[in-house]
């Protein structure tokens, strides 16, 4: 093992911020679970969410791959 | 290997001596007896290769290179050389290519125009009308003038991220700087119009009349962020799906070198294509889907 304290900060700092994509997917399937739960009880209102659903989505996601990003920037960057 | 430790030691020694009051290692950089780099802080993966495991370049399929030249497409192995703004690069490449696809499928496919479509012209309906019915359900009727753009966006979107896709392509919208200017576009061009329609009544966006008057001016601000958030979030969420697909599928790919889990990995990196597909699509239309929510912002500002 070689190496010094600021590679060390670098990678357990990029470990830390992939644990945010992972809470990331908790939210991104929270948004799908609701939607399906919400469809399977109003089906016919169901067809005109799904704009909503996918802005959501995309809303949750942008979190998560945010702190991918932050991951990429103290591996690659850092 | 105890040999190498000692003689790192007393290069280290020596560097401590030299320069008493610098950290002993600045930037990470091991160097063995025969005087190669095993580990740099500006290269973190060659740690692993030494280690006799795989060596991961997850990311390197995203360098931008010129076409032609040494150290180009043709000639991975030798290093970047400078890039100019007229140089012809991979990006330029594959954009380029991403409007010509478009141009076949709009311009040559539907040049008949005929009342019952050829096949090609009824994928290029197919998108139109996608489009159009997106645009008038979350702007209205008013919102149908600025249809061009969002089909325009859309569609460079979709047919960048799906030639990114071919095997030994280049995915362009993995690159802040491309999406970047796509992002910072509709910003820009939403912000200037919700001014130039409603004059200062665009500031109403960010003054909640619903909310108590206490509130008012504290919600004001946390709006102002989230309008000033939006191009950084719109096309970095763009970027990074593509990235992450993209690495993923690569890492998936190195471990294709082990024989035993060869087999998985290639039933992987198949599952995972399939999802980037989907995912390719969907990016494209949360892109185009939420133009048009920030299009409605400019046009009815008052919630």
């Amino acid at each position: 093992m070689e190496g010094d304290i600021a590679s060390m900060g670098q990678f357990l700092g990029a470990g830390l911020a992939a644990v945010g994509t992972g809470l990331a997917a908790l939210g991104v399937g929270n948004v799908a679970a609701t939607y399906l739960a919400g469809a399977l009880r109003n089906p016919s209102a169901a067809a005109s969410q799904t704009a909503t659903l996918f802005i959501g989505l995309a809303f949750a996601e942008a979190l998560g791959i945010f702190s991918f990003l932050i991951a990429l920037l103290l591996m690659f960057a850092a | 290997m105890t040999h190498v430790a000692t003689e790192t030691t007393q290069l280290l020694a020596q560097a401590t001596d030299a320069t008493p009051d610098v950290m002993a290692i600045p930037d990470g950089t091991v160097v063995t007896e025969g005087g190669d780099v095993v580990h740099s802080a500006a290269a973190p993966y060659d740690a692993a290769a030494d280690a006799g495991g795989l060596s991961f370049y997850p990311l390197d399929q995203f360098i931008v290179r010129p076409i032609f030249g040494p150290g180009g497409v043709f000639d991975p192995a030798s290093p970047v050389p400078e890039i100019h703004w007229y140089t012809p690069t991979n990006v330029t490449l594959w954009l380029a290519l991403a409007v010509l696809s478009i141009t076949l499928l709009f311009v040559v496919g539907s040049r008949g125009r005929a009342t019952i479509p050829s096949r090609t012209q009824s994928i290029g309906e197919l998108f139109y009308g996608f489009t159009y019915k997106m645009v008038e359900d979350i702007c209205g009727k008013e919102g149908l003038r600025y249809f061009p753009y969002v089909m325009t966006l859309f569609m460079f979107i979709l047919f960048a991220n799906f030639l990114g896709l071919l095997p030994m392509s280049f995915a362009t919208t993995s690159h802040i700087a491309v999406t970047g200017v796509l992002g910072f576009g509709v910003f820009a061009g939403i912000t200037v119009l919700g001014f130039v329609l409603n004059g200062p009544k665009f500031l109403k966006l960010f003054w909640m009349t619903e909310a108590p008057l206490m509130l008012r001016p504290i919600i004001a601000v946390i709006e102002l962020i989230s309008y000033f958030v939006r191009p950084v979030s719109h096309s970095v969420r763009l970027a990074g799906n593509i990235t992450a697909g993209h690495a993923v599928m690569k890492v998936f790919a190195t471990f294709g070198a082990i024989a035993v889990v060869s087999p998985v990995s290639v039933l992987a990196i198949t599952a995972i294509y399939g999802l980037e597909v989907l995912v390719c699509a969907i990016q494209a239309y949360v892109f185009a889907i939420l133009t048009c929510v920030y299009l409605k912002d400019a046009l009815h500002p008052a919630h």
